[in-house]
């Protein structure tokens, strides 16, 4: 006797397919914003099953901090090969040479808030009329209130009082010259749910989520890992930890855990037993209560 | 965990700010374990800073810059939790009459609506208004959770009165399925653990009747429909021929080797095969995400509709809707607008509002025909072509429609079929 119902994770599946297919059909030019993350990576997943079989038809955009590590790059070009499709690199570096945003000053300093500038650059010289993201409403706060189909202005802002209802599967994607939208097609996922399907699929992601010996210092309670552009203070002391990452950004501000989990099993329930939202690590959101608000306003990811 | 078969759960939770809807919401989440330290601390330190004795369970749902200032939800805020039996999906939505549009938005998806009374007031106009949205987007289950029993000594007999006085009200709508709980969020009774203080009653607290109720007949799984969002041609040479319609089965379920017909066109054939998610499947039904090869070669495009043959939805240029104003600009009478059904989109007028729904008393008026913000009116309109359509009520997904207007791309309107 069959079963006339689909469990959680076939619904969260096929509900993204769904919003990713609703792209294609609403919008002249989207990207995937890839990030090398594993919720990027899930993204570029769904989109293969969404258009099978034929090729992912959006062009893969990353924003490039300069402050990469460097097994998330080997890992986006490997993927990009695979899948055949175009990559278009937004240069945080180039925006700061081109005298377009100013590097931060001192210890804390990072490029989290000079990617919007080079993000929006990116979008409005491609012409990018759809940026598909990875956001989750369970992440952040400010998150939780965010559309699947998310209107920007043609600053690139996002007007969180001004949302467009979104009713039923009616995604309403119309837009003017030189506005965009960003669509998160997995956007009622948890961390949980993201794991629990990169295991079910057996997803490639980068080495760096797995358990492995590296060199850390100790800042604001997270392990920041060592890399030529960290600035340590004297009190800072580098250390060798088994540690993996819960989330994959800006090498000077993505904090790893220590853990043992080297296999995806491992993670899984490591992560079920978690106790700290996983962006607990990242400095970019401990800055204010609504930082990421703020940013999002602005035209962060 | 074991997921295969978990199912996903939507409710909706609508609530002003002092009928404990947040209190609830944040007992939910802490007693199934779903906060996390982090989140825990930061809640403790700004009840600290608020002087609240303990933890504000209610500091959990707090949102934007301006609700946080406010102190009350405007927007639309979705929460999940887990728990070993289900994933739930809560779409908490504030309850004051000026947010009618996030209340309907909100219910729009959901299995089930949770509607709080306040043990100490009964039922109020809130109340039927949050009931009557329930019945109007039907939602096919109801939880209506008296709160506050604390405040009123657990008393068997407030709770008898309150259900009873939603029984009277209710019984005109069209909910299927309602039940009552009494709890008390602040304290915990009868929401994830069973009251201790309530021997009176004997059914389950709301968590267990949120992880058992039979939902997987939620969906219309008789009449199929599936709407073309976009045709897949991949172009290469192992696939040269290939031509899938992709989509996701709105109601029903579609088998390789049925006999379907495409509308508007009214061409028949057979489907030649079905690829899902996870590769090629023999069946596929509601809401799967799949793509659908046909073994005749038929012009189809994005807007048209594959059913059984033998089962087709009524064709109609004039249809009569609930309609759902969601915009601060009011409707302009005869104005044309976009309206989007489906995956199909196309012009279509307001001809005349019928009568409009006041949401205080649930009486028609049928002089006041304006529809501003908030409005609830039921309208005629008038397509270009056809929609292939059915009533609402037998089916969510091809029986509602919005309205676009295309001056400034603004979503304007929700509909219901009726």
């Amino acid at each position: 006797m069959s079963k006339y119902y689909l469990n959680y994770l076939d619904e969260l599946e096929s509900e993204a397919i769904f919003v990713l297919r609703e792209v294609w059909a609403q919008f002249q030019n989207p990207v995937i914003l890839f990030s090398g993350g594993k919720d990027s990576i899930v993204i570029t997943h769904l989109a293969k099953k969404a258009f099978y079989p034929a090729k992912i038809p959006f062009a893969l955009m990353h924003v490039d901090t300069g402050h990469n590590f460097p097994e998330t790059i080997q890992f986006r070009d490997d993927l990009i090969e695979a899948l055949g499709v175009r990559l278009i690199v937004g240069s945080v570096q180039e925006s700061i040479d081109e005298g377009r945003v100013a590097e931060e000053k001192g210890k804390n300093a990072t490029r989290n808030a000079l990617q919007i500038t080079t993000l929006l650059d990116a979008i409005e010289s491609n012409k990018v009329d759809c940026a598909i993201g990875g956001g989750r409403r369970d992440e952040e706060k400010a998150r939780a209130k965010e559309r699947f189909f998310s209107h920007r202005d043609d600053f690139g802002q996002w007007d969180p009082k001004n949302q467009r209802p979104e009713l039923w599967n009616l995604f309403n994607g119309k837009h003017f010259e030189g506005e965009h939208f960003r669509v998160f097609p997995i956007s009622n996922w948890t961390e949980m749910d993201v794991w629990n399907y990169i295991l079910r699929e057996n997803i490639q992601i980068p080495s760096l989520y797995f358990a492995h010996e590296r060199e850390v210092i100790l800042r604001n309670n997270s392990w920041i890992p060592n890399s030529e552009f960290l600035k340590l203070d004297e009190r800072e002391e580098i250390v060798t930890k088994k540690i993996r990452f819960r989330t994959l950004g800006d090498i000077t501000i993505t904090g790893g855990i220590e853990s043992d989990a080297d296999t995806l099993e491992k993670i899984v329930q490591e992560v079920s037993a978690m106790r700290q939202t996983e962006r607990g690590n990242r400095a970019d959101d401990k800055r204010s209560e609504t930082a990421m608000e703020d940013r999002k306003k602005q035209g962060y990811f | 965990m074991q997921i295969d078969n978990n199912q996903l759960l939507r409710f909706t939770t609508a609530g002003s700010v002092d009928d404990g809807k947040s209190t609830l919401i944040g007992r939910l989440l802490y007693d199934s374990k779903s906060i996390f330290e982090d989140q825990l601390e930061a809640v403790e330190s700004t009840s600290k800073q608020k002087g609240h004795v303990g933890v504000d369970l209610a500091l959990f749902t707090d949102g934007l810059r301006d609700e946080r200032e406010q102190g009350i939800t405007i927007d639309v805020a979705y929460r999940y939790f887990t728990t070993p039996k289900r994933k739930f999906i809560i779409a908490d939505t504030p309850g004051h009459i000026q947010y009618t549009r996030n209340m309907v938005t909100g219910a729009s998806t959901a299995n089930a609506a949770i509607i709080l009374v306040d043990a100490r007031h009964g039922v109020i106009e809130q109340t039927k208004r949050h009931a009557f949205i329930a019945s109007l987007l039907h939602i096919p289950h109801v939880i209506v959770c008296i709160n506050k029993m604390d405040l009123v000594d657990y008393s068997e007999e407030v709770y008898q009165n309150i259900t009873g006085q939603f029984e009277d009200f209710s019984s005109k709508m069209l909910i299927p399925d309602i039940r009552f709980i009494p709890i008390s969020a602040l304290l915990g009774d009868n929401v994830v653990n069973r009251s201790e203080n309530m021997d009176w009653y004997q059914g389950a607290p709301l968590l267990h009747t949120l992880e058992t109720m039979h939902i997987s007949s939620d969906i219309n799984k008789v009449d199929s429909r599936f709407p073309v969002q976009t045709v897949l041609r991949p172009q290469s040479k192992e696939f040269v021929d290939y031509r899938g319609y992709a989509g996701r089965i709105s109601s029903g379920v579609f088998r390789v080797g049925d006999e379907i017909a495409v509308l508007p066109s009214g061409f028949t054939s057979r489907i030649k095969g079905i690829d899902g998610p996870a590769g090629a499947v023999e069946e596929a039904f509601a809401p799967m995400s799949v793509s659908i090869t046909l073994e005749d070669d038929i012009d189809i495009s994005r807007g048209d509709m594959i059913v059984r043959a033998n089962n087709q939805p009524e064709a109609a240029q004039d249809i009569e809707v609930m309609l759902c104003w969601l915009n601060d600009k009011p409707a302009r009478p005869r104005a044309k607008y976009t309206i989007m059904h489906t995956s199909n989109e196309q012009k279509a007028m307001i001809r005349e509002v019928i009568y409009k729904i006041d949401i205080e008393t649930l009486n028609r008026k049928t002089e006041d025909t304006q529809m501003c913000m908030n409005d609830i009116c039921k309208v005629k309109i008038r397509t270009t072509k056809p929609l292939m359509q059915d009533p609402y009520r037998e089916n969510r997904y091809t029986g509602s429609i919005i309205l676009i207007d295309d001056n400034t791309n603004e979503t304007v309107a929700a509909g219901m079929i009726v």
